[in-house]
């Protein structure tokens, strides 16, 4: 059992450096007496952190993939450290750089509570940390919980506004029945395998399917109506943080209430944590033997245990129902911020539907989304913050002749709008495209009924994306004088819609460090099928063990 | 020579280029603004006829047939040439793929003809000149690279490069139920795309290496798939996807055909997908218009030969006699909906549709007769349909109405309008020695001559369609008298009679050609025989699937 050493604090670097910031944060909050200095040091204050932290999380990859020991667990195996993780780490920092940055922008955050403000963004952050390092089920409700819990009182932070205290609490009463269904699926896996930590739930599970079959090497019928419903509740606590339907109510009202700095990393920041915990918790629990450098893929490339679990079922129908909710919800929002909040739901079910799959190239494709939706979506709130800044509202007709008034604003619109939509030359076609790829490589009959459901939803999506660019280009606008919108907003809306349109011509830096990354999520090579049914794969350890051995226990 | 790898690429991304110095210029505006000059709106219009000249002056190129000594033009026996390629992306396979054969070089030079004349007429344009070249200017690089794109994938990219464009083009220079028009067209071809996109997916996980058929990229290495449409019909061709694995019970090679088939029968646009195009072309402004009905509609038939009927020519066979069957319907319905048109450029959009449906007859008929006529039908229709587009500018121009029953005895107050007005009529109609003539009687009689296994249901379709031409030539004669023959109308006694230069030099070039083209088709059949007789050939020697 791996226990407690000071030189595992080297691996939680990253999380130790943000925790410092954070501390460091709430101590200049009170030692700075000049409000509007106040902002603008904090602010670097948090980059530098934000920063630092992110170097030290690609400094641990780099270390990994070379050592060639991709997973090490510390602390008792609670956290997983591993190159995915690490890269969901890089990934949450930049978010919450952006983050950052539009709140420094923002005129809806008083200067007076700026250092809390950010202490509490990191804080979040750092939970963020915690949900992609996750390894056992305490930490992946303790990160979640603080992600959670920051994140109510972010979502009021406008104390003196209605809408906002609506939000915080309606938020908070969903995310306590979420977490309650949660822990009471967790209570279940606890109760069959008799552990928490996710990879020896894993083994407990192969036991648990029947040994004769096991040792065959096929692992049949792992799923019992029990695990199905842990599993299942355990997701309810992960889909309501990533807003699947049904667990997407609070989201629209969150989405408008909260301050639209905050709306934007909401948007982004937990969602893609979320998906980084589903994809630990899948794998972890589901992938017979990882926690090695590599496990038999299915013939078609597939996950063995995924075979058998009824995903299509569970997740394949929330994903279609969300990505159909999102966007037929969307169309009738005069609320600029309001639609994209059913966008980034219905995003949410594009991204599911590879977990359906739950192949290597479907995870490298949630993985590569997920990047590419960070870009895409937080520009398009960017553009919602300074629009609101600047005219004082964000309905639809707030947006009118904007193409006039503020070309280059427009224009990244448009670019970050049609990329949500899924058009080429644009990242978000790529995404899209490795999505649909993986799923259609599949071959089956209800995966193809999936893809169709997306890509049709991704058609209709295209009507009220241009409903926006409709307001900005095709009508007059309500003012003529152009809208001074100031430098900052477009240096930041700039800055993310050049990733959009280069990422859409040449990704391929960005694919293969992904692919290294999951690159311990994948076969040294497939085994042929002859070989891996005559072959009888040596039993997994009777007594599930706790630790996480770097060979691996079946290898 | 150096252009020959290059011509494709300076042909596609030369406008884009042009559309780029124009954002630049446009962004040095306010500095010149200061100095106290103005950049006059003249500019960016040179920029743009340059952009679009250029590739129009390449084309030449390939149309040579040994006009300068020493420089090969299109060799029609020649296969696949002027090729540029390399690799694009190694993740996925997928190549920078530009080359023109057979089937696509008369797109080529259409397009850059066609783009070059609309951006010739689009003198009218003064809201906001620079970005409605930008545009003008990227669309005509989305249409260049479908016609050239070798690659499946950078196919899907350029085809979907150009919908934007366009959304923009008729959103902000278009009539009065512009944004109507403009999101209905978005919204339609999106919605044909992405079925397109599931099956291009399908086609690259389904393609392997198979004898004598090696998967390389162009650096020689080995693939497991490929995107390569080259290889992707020779796969298909050999059996390979005839022989997949079904997809929801179906066979492989029908789902991929429908999905494909939607895709492009929107772009074409057959009936019942039809109804994006009347809304389009009313509302679009001319040069625009003249783009959509000159080049546009021709992407769908010109995918269709591509994909459907060169990767899965068995899937072709099967779906033949349906896709003939929405032909025959096209060219029908639509000449009758036409009768009862009031307005001039609406009638004109449902000619299109009418038109249009000659070429999937002839497509679906698979002899080489009848493909090489859907081909010059294409080329025919490209020719003669901006003329009438830009002929119903030139009025619209003038009196701000298209309603025919508004007009009368234009004749003798513009001859020389009328006299134009009345050769691309004849011309669309089909009157023998001009150009619309030569496709629908090749069409017609290579139809006639189809497969046995087509039945003799299927000459009653041939028949009908034939018929229907009766239909063509009432509506286009009972426009004519009410236009221009009977009593003037003096409301439009002001008028300005004669035509303006730029109305000669976008009407006379293409009048020229669909006389041109009538009397002497030899030059573009001699172009596309080979290529399309190969494929023909191809079609009609596969099993039904």
């Amino acid at each position: 059992m791996n226990g407690f050493s000071f030189i595992d604090l080297r691996l939680l670097l990253p999380e130790l450096l943000l925790a410092g910031t954070v501390l460091i944060l709430f101590a200049g909050d009170t030692l700075l007496p000049d409000p509007v200095h106040k902002r603008r040091y904090l602010t670097l204050l948090a980059l530098l952190g934000l920063l630092a932290s992110a170097a030290a999380a690609l400094d641990l990859s780099a270390l990994m993939l070379d050592y060639g020991r991709p997973l090490t667990a510390i602390f008792t195996g609670q956290v997983a450290v591993d190159p995915i993780a690490m890269l969901f780490k890089v990934l949450f920092a930049a978010i919450t750089v952006v983050g950052v940055l539009t709140s420094l922008l923002s005129d809806e955050l008083p200067d007076k509570h700026m250092g809390e403000y950010y202490a509490l963004l990191l804080s979040i952050c750092f939970g963020m940390f915690l949900m992609a390092s996750a390894n056992d089920l305490l930490m992946v409700y303790l990160a979640l919980e603080l992600v959670s819990i920051v994140s109510f009182a972010m979502a009021g932070y406008r104390m003196h506004d209605k809408r906002s205290s609506e939000a915080a609490l309606k938020y908070v009463i969903y995310g306590g029945a979420a977490s309650g269904a949660m822990l009471f699926g967790m209570s279940l896996l606890y109760g069959m395998v008799g552990t928490t930590e996710l990879t020896a739930i894993n083994h407990g599970l192969v036991t648990l399917s029947g040994a004769p079959l096991v040792a065959a090497g096929i692992p049949e019928r792992v799923f019992p109506l029990m695990m199905v419903v842990a599993v299942t509740l355990v997701f309810v606590g992960i889909g309501y943080k990533i807003a699947v339907v049904p667990f997407h109510m609070w989201s629209p009202d969150v989405y408008e209430g909260s301050p639209t700095p905050f709306t934007g990393f909401l948007s982004v920041g937990p969602k893609a944590a979320g998906f980084a915990l589903l994809l630990r918790f899948f794998i972890g629990t589901l992938i017979p033997g990882s926690g090695g450098p590599g496990y038999d893929l299915d013939v078609r490339g597939v996950m063995p245990m995924a075979v058998d679990m009824p995903l299509p079922a569970v997740i394949g129908i929330i994903a279609a129902a969300t990505m159909t909710v999102g966007n037929l919800a969307a169309i009738p929002q005069n609320n600029v911020k309001r639609m994209l909040a059913y966008s980034s739901i219905a995003h949410a079910g594009y991204l599911l539907m590879g977990f359906v799959v739950l192949s290597p190239s479907a995870l490298h494709a949630v993985a590569f989304y997920l990047v590419i939706y960070f870009v895409m979506n937080i520009g398009a709130f960017t553009v919602v913050q300074a629009v609101r800044d600047r005219t004082g509202g964000e309905e639809l007709h707030d947006f009118r002749g904007l193409g006039q008034r503020a070309p280059l604003l427009a224009i990244a619109m448009v670019i970050f709008l049609l990329s949500l939509t899924g058009l080429p030359p644009l990242a978000g076609f790529i995404g899209k495209f490795y999505l649909f790829a993986a799923v259609v490589k599949r071959n089956e009959l209800w995966y193809w009924v999936l893809a169709m459901i997306a890509v049709v939803n991704s058609a209709v999506s295209l009507y009220y994306y241009m409903r926006v660019a409709r307001a900005m280009f095709l009508t007059e606008p309500v003012k003529d004088e152009p809208l001074n919108v100031g430098l900052g907003y477009h240096v930041v809306t700039t800055a993310l819609a050049v990733p959009v349109l280069v990422l859409g011509l040449y990704w391929a830096p960005l694919s293969r460090s992904i692919t290294r990354s999951l690159s311990f999520y994948r076969a040294p090579a497939v085994v042929s099928p002859v070989a891996a049914t005559t072959t009888p794969a040596p039993a997994p350890a009777a007594v599930p063990s706790p630790s996480l051995a770097p060979a691996g226990a079946r290898h | 020579m150096i252009l020959d790898a290059y011509l494709l690429s300076l042909m596609t991304f030369l406008p884009a280029a042009g559309g780029l110095l124009i954002l630049l210029v446009k962004a040095t505006e306010p500095l010149v603004n200061r100095s106290g000059a103005k950049v006059p709106p003249v500019v960016f219009r040179a920029i743009a006829l340059v952009a679009t000249g250029l590739p129009l002056v390449l084309s030449l190129r390939l149309m040579s047939r040994g006009w300068w000594p020493g420089v090969a033009g299109f060799d029609p026996s020649g296969g696949t040439q002027f090729v540029h390629h390399f690799v694009w992306m190694r993740e996925f396979n997928i190549e920078y793929f530009l080359g023109v054969d057979g089937l696509s070089v008369s797109m080529v030079i259409l397009t850059a003809l066609i783009s070059f004349i609309a951006c010739l007429a689009s003198v009218n344009i003064h809201k906001k000149p620079a970005a409605y070249y930008v545009l003008f200017l990227l669309l005509e690089t989305g249409m260049m690279g479908t016609f050239c794109a070798l690659d499946m994938f950078m196919f899907y990219v350029f085809w979907e490069v150009m919908l934007l464009p366009m959304y923009f083009l008729i959103g902000i220079w278009g009539g009065p139920r512009k944004e109507y028009a403009a999101i209905k067209f978005f919204l339609y071809t999106l919605a044909g795309s992405v079925l397109m996109l599931l099956a291009v997916i399908a086609l690259y996980y389904t393609s392997r290496p198979m004898a004598g058929i090696p998967l390389t990229l162009v650096d020689g290495t080995a693939v497991e798939h490929t995107f390569n449409l080259l290889k992707l019909a020779e796969l298909g061709q050999a059996g390979l996807f005839a022989s997949a694995t079904p997809i929801m019970g179906f066979a492989f090679t029908k789902i991929i055909f429908i999905g494909l088939f939607i895709g492009f029968a929107i772009k074409v646009p057959m009936f019942p997908f039809h109804t994006w195009l009347p809304d389009a072309h009313v509302e679009a402004p001319t040069p625009i218009s003249v783009i959509l009905a000159g080049v546009l509609l021709k992407m769908g038939p010109y995918g269709m030969l591509r994909f459907n009927w060169g990767i899965l020519p068995d899937a072709t066979k099967w779906a033949a006699y349906g896709v003939a069957v929405f032909g025959a319907i096209n060219i029908v319905y639509a000449a009758f909906v036409c009768m009862a048109q009031k307005d001039l450029k609406k009638l004109i959009a449902y000619s299109s549709v009418s038109h249009m449906g000659f070429v999937l007859l002839g497509m679906a008929a698979c002899t080489p007769q009848a493909i090489t006529g859907a081909v010059f039908q294409m080329w025919g229709h490209g020719i003669v349909s901006p003329m009438l587009f830009l002929i119903a500018g030139v009025i619209y121009e003038r009196a701000h109405t298209r309603d025919i029953e508004g007009f009368g005895g234009l004749a003798s107050f513009m001859p020389e309008y009328a006299g134009l007005t009345g050769l691309a009529f004849f011309a669309s109609l089909g009157l023998p020695g001009l150009i619309g003539f030569v496709g629908e009687v090749m069409v017609f009689l290579g139809s006639w001559g189809a497969p046995a296994t087509m039945g003799t249901g299927f000459r009653l379709l041939v028949t009908v369609s034939a018929l229907s031409v009766i239909i063509t030539a009432a509506y286009y004669l009972w426009t004519m008298q009410r236009m221009f023959l009977g009593r003037f109308n003096e409301k439009w006694k002001d008028l300005h009679a004669g035509l303006t230069v730029t109305e000669r030099l976008t009407l006379y070039p293409l009048g020229v050609m669909s006389l041109f083209f009538g009397i002497f088709p030899l030059p573009i059949f001699e172009l596309i025989n080979p290529g399309i007789h190969l494929l023909a050939r191809i079609v009609v020697g596969t099993p039904s699937a």
